[in-house]
């Protein structure tokens, strides 16, 4: 039941902010997000008591798929992701309560269908539920993007939404080979999982690829990065929240879920290429972020070069490193999402994304600069700070693989390190310190709601630094 | 079975309501009343499948499948009838007889959806486009019109002939014309191969077929006479006539050419590279929604013959999943095209700003014909790829197809952003009703309903 009330919930939140009058939308979306943030909570409680939360049924009885979706014991990326949608929203749409969008209810109904479909996505547990949330998840998206952003919004989009479509289709056949196989027409995870095992080699390089291009162009990681940067430059930013915060994760989850498991040799063949592509994203995108001067472009490549890391390290097939990897998919979401907020005040107030024309602000709006050189650290994965314990064992996971390439490998992505501190230190001092941009003087300290958000974040991420017990509780295995 | 009666004589109705009754509200109501009884006469025909009398000496068989498509395409016939017919009787003067031709359009649907005799499989081809050769033409003082009715005639004429030819030479090689005998099946058995004669039947028949279904590459009539068409008329030949040829293909080559596959699956397949190839890039290029439209007919005319390559169950559901999602979906285009007064895109633009009920429900139908999931096109697309993965050869044929689905987004989402996000002032040639909105979007609703549960039908 509280599985369905987490896809539900958003559902019916979107369609009545559609259709009631524009001003009802706001509080709307802030009580249904409240209120998916509860039946979230409530989940991971009882999850954590060991209760096991599933929904089975009958869907499309012809094609032998069912509405099979939950979180079962070993579920717990998907707990974590759960609750990162959930928490993610309400924080957004608090953050936007002194500046609303045109055309209200349109933003918020939009909004809560993308939370729906995310929330599916991490939940479902039959292939063909899953593709059908990967898409529902990326419709509304689309139109958001398009709808709200800077001036070039509209074909930035559009490419974006070109290159998701076309790499989820050739996900779907993917599925449809693999379901070709089933004994008895079936899309679940474990029908998948076992013909999966049983499948020759050479049949699976291409399965393999099929599935991790529609991943890969998600994250995205190296050379399917190229609509990334744009797209957050040009998208308003809660929508862009929700891209960089939540949607690049559908394409890790995927992975840990959806192919790892389900093609397991070819996952294996494959792991240095795909490896090596990952180290890729993280020099490129890290060096890249440096001489970027537009604030929102720097952060898109900060976030890619965070991914590949990710991607990296889920690929190593080390259990710490895929430990490493789940945790700290949770925890750039929220810093990232502290961030991206950050940027949208500062873009607020001084009216521009480029970095040259700021400064100075330590002196003007001290609690704000609190919370941007708080949540920058743990961009940067500062001990003590939520990203600290991820990265450690993501490295240590990279360092143990198999691979002959280990040590390269380690050693090229822990210069994403150094690099991170470069760009975003010098992101702090052009806009905290130094000389005084033109509007500077009148740029105002932090408002309620939005001390509020900041607060929260910044509790997030020193909580979750000094004690990161919380996440690893959920997604410890015995090894 | 009555459905093929009742269509033919509601036709008769028509005609003589136009010189009983003077105003056109009145015709258009008793087309609609006409429908719906059609509606009810199909469903009560539900009971008659199995039933050994009503075979009329093996001219017609009715399954429980075409029982059931029958009542699915009525029912189409219907969204079409309410949502267009205030365009249909607006096209010229004699708007009942436009409204009796569209009956006798129906007859030929039914016919070829229960014929077991290949000459009502002509009988139903002749009865399903005459009347479309008129209606073509039916905007009298617009060249466009006459010049689509001419050739579309000329083009469909050619056709029979070679349709003709196709079943005179399996009949010279069965001695039978009817498709369940015993000597048509044992001529058509896997064994010995095909000989020639019955070989060039089959060839033949499927070029006739396929000019009907507008397969390349006997599409080349489709664009001109889509476009040249009265808009009120073109949603109805690209979708309710050219789904129910398709159900005619499937029903010959699935139940009686089902053990010669080999022989004629390869032509099939050709005909799908080249449909899907030839309608999508070229609807990519094209600058008039109504011109986009009609290639995008010739696209999805690709994926529906997935459903004639693929021999098995699952094939047939799709197809009559796949006629009734393209149907609606095209209704649903074809409606809101009717109300622009500029047909381009441009013409669009700022549209959902104007009349955001009208872009919505354009919006739901387009997301259908891409084929994206919670709409039924996504499942139509599905089942019918699905069961050629299922059949197991020709894998590549299915990621062509994807491949193809993934431009057709392309064009859909143009009209999507011309809509959404370009600035303009959209103009109307009339004003909807909030009762002709209503039935946008429930037609809409329904896309949505057969994308969440698709096993209704």
């Amino acid at each position: 039941m509280l599985i369905v009330l987490l896809i539900l919930v958003p559902l019916i939140g979107g369609l009545l902010a559609m259709l009631l009058p524009a001003k009802m939308a706001y509080p709307l979306a802030i009580i249904t997000s409240v209120t998916s943030l509860i039946i979230a909570a409530v989940s991971y409680i009882q999850y954590t008591q060991g209760a096991e939360l599933i929904i089975d049924r009958t869907w499309i009885e012809i094609l032998g798929a069912r509405f099979h979706a939950g979180l079962e014991a070993g579920d717990g990326l998907a707990v974590l992701m759960m609750m990162l949608t959930a928490i993610v929203f309400p924080f957004i749409f608090i953050s936007l309560s002194n500046k609303q969008p045109e055309k209200a209810n349109t933003f918020y109904s939009l909004m809560l269908f993308a939370q729906a479909g995310l929330m599916g996505v991490f939940l479902a547990k039959d292939a063909l539920l899953f593709y059908v949330f990967w898409e529902v998840a990326l419709i509304p998206v689309y139109f958001l993007s398009s709808m709200y952003g800077g001036p070039r919004r509209i074909p930035v989009t559009f490419k974006f939404f070109v290159y998701t479509f076309a790499g989820s289709l050739i996900m779907l056949v993917a599925i449809l080979l693999i379901y070709r196989h089933a004994p008895i027409r079936s899309f679940s995870w474990d029908s998948f999982v076992s013909i999966g095992r049983a499948m020759p080699a050479s049949e699976q390089t291409w399965l393999f690829w099929m599935m991790f291009i529609a991943f890969a162009i998600k994250m995205p990681v190296f050379p399917f990065h190229t609509w990334q940067p744009d797209a957050y430059e040009q998208s308003a930013t809660p929508v862009t929240i929700v891209l960089s915060a939540i949607m690049v994760k559908m394409g890790l989850f995927a992975v840990v879920r959806w192919l790892l498991p389900v093609i397991p040799l070819g996952s294996a063949q494959w792991m240095n290429v795909v490896i090596m592509l990952s180290v890729i994203s993280v020099v490129y995108a890290s060096c890249m972020a440096i001489v970027q001067t537009n604030i929102k472009r720097m952060i898109a490549y900060s976030s890619i070069a965070h991914i590949g890391l990710m991607c990296a390290a889920i690929f190593s097939h080390q259990i710490l490193g895929m430990q490493g990897a789940a945790i700290q998919m949770f925890n750039h979401g929220i810093t990232i999402a502290g961030l991206w907020i950050m940027v949208s005040i500062i873009e607020n107030r001084f009216g521009t994304q480029d970095m040259r024309e700021m400064g100075g602000v330590a002196k003007v709006a001290p609690l704000f600069t609190i919370g941007l050189v708080v949540i920058s650290l743990a961009n940067i994965a500062l001990p003590l700070t939520n990203g600290f314990i991820g990265e450690f064992m993501m490295f240590n996971g990279l360092f143990k693989t198999v691979s002959p390439y280990h040590t390269l490998f380690t050693v090229f992505a822990g210069l994403g390190i150094i690099l991170a501190a470069v760009y975003t230190l010098s992101m702090i001092q052009k806009v905290a310190y130094g000389p005084e941009g033109v509007k500077t003087a009148s740029f105002t300290d932090l408002t309620m709601n939005e001390l509020v958000v900041m607060i929260f974040f910044v509790l997030m991420i020193l909580v979750l630094g000094f004690y990161p017990k919380l996440l690893m509780d959920l997604i410890y295995v015995q090894p | 079975m009555n459905a093929i009666i009742v269509s033919a004589l509601l036709g008769v109705v028509m005609m003589f309501a136009g010189i009983v009754l003077k105003k056109t509200v009145q015709i258009q109501g008793v087309a609609i009343l006409g429908i719906l009884a059609l509606l009810g006469t199909t469903i009560v025909d539900l009971n008659l499948v199995g039933a050994e009398t009503n075979t009329f000496y093996h001219m017609i068989e009715l399954n429980a499948v075409t029982a059931w498509f029958n009542v699915l395409i009525t029912f189409c016939s219907l969204a079409y009838f309410t949502l267009f017919s205030k365009d249909i009787a607006a096209v010229g003067k004699n708007d009942s007889d436009y409204f009796a031709l569209l009956f006798f359009v129906m007859c030929g649907v039914y016919l070829l959806s229960t014929y077991s005799n290949m000459l009502i499989l002509f009988l139903g081809i002749e009865i399903l486009s005459i009347p479309q050769y008129i209606l073509a033409g039916s905007d009298k003082e617009n060249i466009k019109s006459n010049e689509a009715s001419l050739k579309y005639f000329l083009m469909g004429a050619f056709s029979t002939g070679i349709l003709l030819m196709g079943i005179t030479l399996i009949y010279g090689a069965t001695g039978s014309f009817d498709i369940f005998s015993e000597s048509f099946i044992a001529q058509f058995q896997s064994s010995g191969g095909l000989n020639t004669m019955s070989f060039a039947g089959v060839l033949l028949l499927i070029i006739a077929i396929g000019f009907k279904v507008s397969a390349a590459p006997m599409h080349f009539w489709t664009p001109d006479v889509y476009d040249g068409t009265p808009t009120a008329f073109t949603p109805f030949m690209a979708t309710i006539a050219k789904v129910s040829v398709f159900v005619a293909f499937i029903r010959l080559f699935h139940l009686s050419f089902g053990n010669v596959s080999n022989d004629w699956q390869t032509a099939i397949a050709a005909m799908i590279v080249l449909t899907l190839l030839i309608g999508n890039l070229t609807a990519v290029y094209q600058q008039s929604v109504k011109r986009m439209m009609a290639y995008s007919s010739i696209a999805q005319a690709g994926f529906m013959l997935f459903a004639i390559f693929s021999l098995n169950n699952l094939a047939w559901r799709g197809l009559i999943l796949y006629s009734v999602a393209y149907t609606l979906a095209s209704l649903g285009v074809f409606a809101v095209l009717i109300k622009m007064k500029d047909y381009t895109y441009e013409g669009f633009n700022g549209l959902a700003k104007k009349e955001p009920i009208l872009a919505a429900t354009a919006t739901i139908c387009l997301l259908s014909l891409a084929g994206i999931p919670l709409t039924g096109g996504f499942f139509a697309k599905y089942y019918v790829l699905s069961a050629t993965v299922e059949q197991g050869k020709w894998i590549g044929l299915v990621i062509f197809a994807v491949l193809m689905a993934a431009i057709s987004a392309y064009y859909y989402f143009r009209l999507i952003r011309s809509m959404y996000f370009a600035e303009g002032e959209a103009e109307l040639s009339y004003k909807p009703t909030s009762l002709e909105k209503t039935f946008m979007l429930v037609n809409a609703l329904l896309l949505i309903l057969l994308g969440v549960l698709p096993g209704i039908l």
